[in-house]
């Protein structure tokens, strides 16, 4: 079993807060009304980028099976893309847990004396919970994405995958600014807001000493990691600073670069409406003899944390086709009202619900994979196909098994059951699976139904109590059947 | 934009002498009326209607609760009490695509024989799905001039195309208006044991949904499902407001005979 070591601990007690996060945020009307007003508007930018629904279904057909090939060549192709990336002079560095991802790059920016890192944006670096470990060290780390700048500012996490402070509204941002950059101005003109942020972060790109990103796509065959963004910070960050750390999960990798423009093609649709990003970033190697500019060394840190767990298992597989679009929050009406925050994890939405038990152990996550309807919303719009409803169940299932001695295919594996729910239900399949006793059982309800309580828990704070029928539906149709038979005796007669 | 979801793609037979009914195992206990006007609705086209005296429920409340073993059990005892190569039909869309899509699944390898349930499978059509696609039913408004709303449960939905079988036959009902509410594609907040486990979040869906459907400003809402209809009904009973849902087997049978429709809760 594997231990959590205090970051680790610190994310699983977050993720174990879900229902107390829950309550808090459902509270909060700004907070809801900023998300639905966010969330209204990506759905319509998504909508409005798929105008032929016949092409975007042989697009996800088409990236599914490029996900899922790349999958299953996985092994293989992380040896590949090693290899690949050595010979163009990138550095790579294996991390089976976040700590060990911290401790690779703390290790990297102390060898060069590094004291200041600007940040392209980065989820697996919010998964190590980078800052806060560099912090410690007396690195100063800068998030330079507008979304994650605010972020910072404020001390929060990002509560979006893809935009980070769409918890924030204009007016909060204003205040935030006005709050802690001396000289700003309070105003909530959206361009004189980010005109502030590129300002200061401007001269940060320049002086700082370390360029830390994430990554899109790495390409085995040709050793290119790609990086999709919209504000030029990325590049910034990947071109200026001498050295240049990218860190992302193993399962990034696709075989082929012709695999890329599909991918590309649905991540920016399905995740703001665009055809295709303002910077799209291929960086194949450090800066050569003779050229102008460029990192002068390349690192990548390819991280497991909990990902080879769902690998292993060919139908939470699935989950590792994620190129983090966000389109499934986007169309959640769970995450529409409580928010990305209340997840208690890095990953919110109904892919959060579906990697974070990997990362976390079903036991701090237990709450996730019940609080959906099952509605299929998500993976009605995943680009690449994953059946995040029948994952969920899986999940689900997982989480009430009885114990064994058996391996475990999920760390925390039965830690949702409840031995009064589990003879509930071995009951309640008895009396399902006997004609006899669900005739009993039913003319037991409708006989007494004036025993039904009025307050049934959870469903009568907002409803009142449903009210069985007086005769089910089995017996009128049985004494609806007796009256034909006699009409037909009797006209026989 | 219209989702092409291939799933709803069959091909359906001609127009049987006979049916079974799968009743559901809320219809049973707590709106019988909506299973006996679905029965009437189909005896009307001259069809007759077989209902099996054993069935119970689908298994899906086990299942989706993650108790694989318990839904595998009682999804198995339906299976057998419809033996008869005659269309199955279900007046719930999330039943249905419960055992037109999840039986095969859970029950493939447990049996030996997946031809068995395969055909099961084939034989279950969504109450709507078979009134449109297999009946081809033509319903005769008699009813007087009003304005309704359609909510389709999200399984209904997205498993069994409901939203396109339910519009098409109020649309044909010549006095009818059917209101497009806000938010209509999204989801009531029932999700079944969800709205036990996680009341809160569930109420805060249910109260968008039934703050959507009053503003629409329709004198009811129709369904095929009533799992969905229990939650925005209760919600809007606890609300004082006078807005109803009513099964869409009942409503068609009131348009049709030019009855009034009563509230149902």
């Amino acid at each position: 079993m594997k231990q959590f070591n205090e970051e680790e601990s610190k994310y699983a007690a977050s993720a174990k807060a879900f229902r107390a996060n829950v309550t808090r945020d459902l509270g909060n009307e700004e907070l809801r009304s900023n998300f639905r007003g966010a969330m209204d508007y990506l759905m319509g930018k998504r909508k409005s980028a798929f105008s032929l629904a016949d092409e975007l279904e042989a697009l996800r057909e088409q990236c599914k099976l490029i996900k899922q090939r790349c999958l299953v060549k996985l092994p293989h192709l992380l040896e590949q893309l090693e290899d690949k990336l050595e010979t163009n002079g990138i550095k790579v560095h294996w991390a089976e847990t976040i700590t060990e991802a911290n401790e690779i790059i703390a290790q990297l920016i102390a060898q060069k004396n590094g004291k200041t890192v600007v940040k392209g944006k980065s989820m697996v670096s919010e998964e190590t919970a980078l800052n806060d470990y560099l912090e410690e060290r007396n690195v100063e780390c800068l998030e330079s994405d507008m979304g994650e700048y605010i972020v910072q500012l404020a001390k929060q996490h990002p509560s979006h995958i893809i935009m980070p402070a769409i918890h924030q509204n204009k007016q909060q941002v204003a205040q935030l600014f006005a709050d802690n950059i001396d000289g700003f101005e309070y105003s909530t003109d959206v361009d004189t807001l980010i005109q502030q942020g590129r300002t200061i972060l401007r001269d940060k790109f320049c002086q700082a000493d370390v360029g830390i990103s994430g990554v899109n796509f790495a390409v085995a065959e040709t050793g290119t990691l790609c990086l999709v963004e919209n504000e030029g910070n990325g590049r910034m960050c990947t071109t200026i600073p001498d050295l240049h750390i990218a860190i992302t999960g193993i399962e990034k990798v696709v075989e082929h670069l012709s695999d890329v423009p599909p991918l590309l093609s649905l991540l920016t649709r399905s995740a703001t409406g665009q055809a295709i990003s303002t910077y799209f970033n291929m960086i194949s190697s450090p800066r050569k003899t003779g050229e102008k500019d460029g990192p002068k060394e390349v690192h990548l840190v390819l991280l497991d944390n909990g990902r080879s767990q769902a690998f292993a298992d060919e139908e939470l597989r699935q989950t590792l086709q994620c190129i983090r679009c966000g389109a499934c929050m986007n169309h959640c009406p769970v995450y529409t009202r409580i928010g990305g925050h209340a997840y208690g994890t890095v990953y919110p939405g109904p892919i959060g619900k579906i990697i974070s038990p990997h990362m976390l152990g079903l036991d701090a996550t237990s709450n996730l994979p019940t609080a959906s309807t099952l509605c299929g919303a998500c993976g009605e719009v995943c680009p690449v196909k994953i059946p995040i409803p029948k994952i969920l169940l899986r999940l689900r299932e997982e989480s009430v098994k009885p114990k064994s001695d058996q391996p475990q295919i999920m760390q925390g594996q039965g830690a949702g059951r409840s031995n009064v729910e589990a003879l509930i239900w071995k009951a309640w399949a008895q009396v399902h699976e006997s004609p006899k006793l669900y005739a009993l059982s039913m003319w037991g309800l409708t006989r007494f139904r004036f025993l039904m309580p009025k307050k049934l828990g959870g469903w009568t704070s907002v409803r009142t109590a449903p009210k069985p029928a007086a005769t089910t539906l089995h017996e009128q149709i049985k004494a609806k059947q007796a009256k034909q038979d006699k009409q037909l005796k009797n006209g026989q007669g | 934009m219209q989702q092409v979801n291939t799933q709803h793609l069959r091909n359906y037979p001609k127009k049987p002498k006979q049916v079974y009914l799968f009743g559901t195992c809320i219809v049973d206990s707590f709106f019988p009326d909506s299973g006996m006007d679905a029965i009437e609705l189909l005896e009307r086209e001259g069809i007759e209607v077989i209902y099996p005296q054993g069935q119970s429920c689908c298994g899906q409340p086990a299942y989706n609760s993650g108790y694989k073993d318990e839904a595998k059990a009682v999804a198995l005892a339906q299976v057998r009490q419809f033996p008869l190569d005659i269309p199955v039909v279900v007046i719930s869309g999330s039943c249905g695509g419960m055992m037109r899509h999840h039986y095969l699944d859970l029950l493939g390898d447990s049996v030996g024989e997946n031809a068995e349930i395969n055909n099961f499978c084939q034989r279950v059509f969504e109450f709507t799905e078979f009134l449109v696609n297999v009946l081809r039913l033509k319903p005769i408004d008699q009813g007087p001039n009003e304005r309704v709303a359609l909510h389709t449960s999200c399984a209904a939905r997205r498993e069994m195309g409901v939203h396109i079988t339910g519009n098409k036959l109020i649309s044909q009902l010549a006095n009818v208006e059917l209101v497009l509410h806000d938010y209509e594609s999204e989801c009531c907040g029932f999700g079944g044991t969800f709205a036990v486990k996680h009341a809160d979040i569930s109420a805060a869906m249910v109260a968008d949904k039934s703050k959507n459907l009053v503003a629409s400003d329709v004198v009811r809402y129709v369904s095929a499902d009533h799992g969905c209809m229990m939650n925005i009904n209760g919600a809007l009973d606890y609300q004082n407001e006078s807005l109803r849902g009513e099964h869409i087997a009942s409503y068609l049978l009131n348009r049709i005979k030019g009855k009034a429709t009563k509230a149902v809760l």
